[in-house]
């Protein structure tokens, strides 16, 4: 079946993205790989909304683009503050609060 | 092409709290006066308060935008709840962002924004619009995390918070579109006339445990809690505050409104995961906050656990009968019980930080001598969290171990000898700093900051207290909230 080709393509978006928030240690780049694992939702929801004949799947795709867009903004404001503060957008430097 | 219906009394109070952020944005633009801002705030959440008021007296259940969109009793008593919470947020913030090193204008229009969001989440009935509104409530709270100028425990406090919410967000969008796949419906009410249909395939199981696990991260559920703790303790107080009463109340609604409307009937799928759940983020809730020398870190534990209290009756929903609507009734009053004393806790300890200028627990020694209305206080709320009669603490976990007797099956029970033994340890770290307080010497040789205890922060500690004692000696008014939002409903 043809959709089976599209939710492999996702999941394995999602996975790399995950790996990425997870093992990255630049700042910018994990945002980049949340961006993946969000693309990879907006797939997902396309080729549902194809198979399901319903149109909802795409309106939610266009929210998904759209918020995924307010949370970078505001992850790379908070990345750039840390920049400022550290000189630096390496993620492990960041371990004053420990628990 | 008809335009479609929409109820303008209905959207009254999400439309009064849009209009006081433009004039907060606005007013801090033009206006020298920053003190301005903080009060067209506080009176635009009061006036926001009114339309709840006349829409719950009015008793209509008024449905918006194909049912994507309800206004009913059980979303007016949380948008009511909401409200007042950020009223009390308002009241405790105003000092300490004005005297400290903060952006003042910019923190009250996010703080409404996320208020905002949660308002629209007590109404929301579909995926799209549930997503949406929980966005709005955490990504204003990502930049408040961070509020501290030049700090980078708050910055840190501020990314962390961010990479664990974005993260939370992608894993439950992904479920999300699966439970969208095989369903083919975006409304709760369509998922749940799906399940009751059809045979659900095993992947619509690991569709709901990963939008679980996402809502876990928002609720910061043990084994999903890491972040909870840094972020409570790097972000300024009163965010934390925010953050856990309002934000963590958000995530339970989502929650509620996500298993009662729409997975309700699969309950194979749900219920171990929130038993699981339950279970250990009391229990290593508890533990670890037992251990901690910060206040604030062990009021992030003490959330935790109370988190995993307040999951237990939706652990047990199932099997109560009646669509569990006894269940959902303890899990609000639970909920409006918590967002209460626990506002209450971090007032007082603001007010002590202020005072002694730390947030070691150490600080609240002698309290009961040097400052004996403010130990009042503050043993008042932590003797409310740990359940003393006659303070409404009791009652919220008298209706939480109702709802297990009520279910009667042996995981309802053994999960409510795990709350009862959960509910012993965790007097002990509350009546620790009691104890540090009447008991203790006051620390010799430190010099007592003078600053008084401020106006504002007074009247949300008075507030708080008489709602507090109210509830406890009077809880039907409480729990007859919790009945019109659900056996009514």
């Amino acid at each position: 079946m043809e959709l089976n080709y599209f939710l492999i393509l996702s999941a394995f978006l999602f996975c790399v993205g995950v790996y990425g928030v997870l093992a990255r240690k630049n700042g910018v780049l994990v945002l980049m790989s949340v961006e993946l694992m969000l693309n990879a939702v907006s797939i997902n929801l396309i080729a549902f909304s194809a198979l399901n004949h319903s149109v909802s799947g795409q309106i939610f795709a266009l929210f998904v683009i759209t918020i995924a867009a307010a949370e970078v903004g505001v992850g790379l404001a908070i990345v750039l503050l840390i920049y400022r503060n550290l000189k630096s957008p390496d993620l492990d430097k960041i371990d004053e609060l420990k628990g | 092409m008809n335009a479609p219906h929409i109820d303008f009394h209905a959207l009254a109070p999400e439309i009064i709290l849009v209009a006081t952020i433009v004039v907060v944005l606005l007013v801090d633009l033009f206006v020298k006066n920053k003190n301005l801002v903080p009060r067209i705030a506080s009176i635009g959440v009061l006036g926001a308060l009114i339309p709840v008021l006349t829409l719950a007296s009015d008793g209509v259940n008024r449905s918006m935008f194909g049912g994507a969109y309800i206004v009913d009793n059980y979303a007016l008593l949380f948008k009511g709840l909401f409200l007042v919470v950020a009223y009390i947020t308002l009241l405790v913030s105003f000092n300490y962002i004005g005297e400290g090193d903060y952006y003042r204008g910019e923190f009250y229009v996010l703080l409404l924004t996320s208020v905002l969001g949660m308002t629209v989440m007590a109404s929301a009935r579909d995926l799209i619009t549930i997503f949406v509104a929980l966005e709005t409530i955490t990504i204003p709270t990502f930049a408040l995390a961070a509020w501290r100028k030049h700090d980078t425990k708050s910055n840190e406090a501020g990314l962390k918070y961010f990479l664990i919410g974005v993260l939370s967000t992608a894993i439950m969008l992904y479920d999300m579109s699966l439970v969208y796949g095989i369903t083919g419906a975006n409304k709760l009410v369509d998922i749940a006339g799906y399940i009751n249909e059809h045979s659900t395939p095993p992947l619509f199981a690991v569709g709901v445990f990963l939008t679980l696990a996402g809502f876990a991260f928002k609720v910061s559920a043990v084994p999903f809690h890491f972040w909870a703790p840094d972020t409570y303790e790097g972000a300024p107080t009163p965010v934390t505050a925010f953050l856990s009463v309002a934000s963590k109340a958000g995530g339970f609604v989502a929650l509620i409104s996500i298993v009662k409307f729409g997975f309700f009937p699969s309950e194979d799928s749900w219920q171990p995961i929130i038993w699981v759940l339950a279970a250990a983020s009391m229990t290593l809730g508890n533990l670890a906050a037992l251990r901690q020398t910060n206040i604030v870190r062990m009021l992030a534990y003490s959330s935790i656990a109370q988190g995993g209290f307040m999951l237990v009756p939706i652990a047990v929903a199932a099997d109560v009968g009646g669509n569990g609507d006894s269940a959902w009734a303890a899990v609000a009053v639970y909920l409006v019980i918590y967002a209460v004393m626990n506002l209450g806790a971090f007032a007082a300890v603001i007010a002590v930080a202020r005072r002694t200028g730390s947030g070691e627990i150490s600080s609240f020694n002698g309290l009961g001598r040097t400052a004996p209305l403010l130990a009042v206080f503050m043993s008042l709320f932590l003797f409310s969290l740990a359940g003393i009669p006659p303070l409404a603490g009791w009652y919220a976990k008298l209706v939480m171990f109702r709802s297990v007797f009520d279910s009667g099956t042996t995981g309802a029970v053994i999960l409510g000898v795990i709350a009862a033994l959960n509910a012993v340890v965790a007097f002990f770290y509350y009546a620790g700093v009691t104890r540090a307080m009447w008991l203790e010497e006051p620390a010799t040789g430190t010099e007592e900051r003078t600053l008084p205890t401020p106006l504002a922060l007074n009247v949300a500690m008075v507030l708080i207290s008489v709602v507090v004692v109210a509830a406890g000696v009077y809880p039907q008014g409480v729990a007859r909230l919790g009945e019109l939002a659900f056996l009514t409903g």
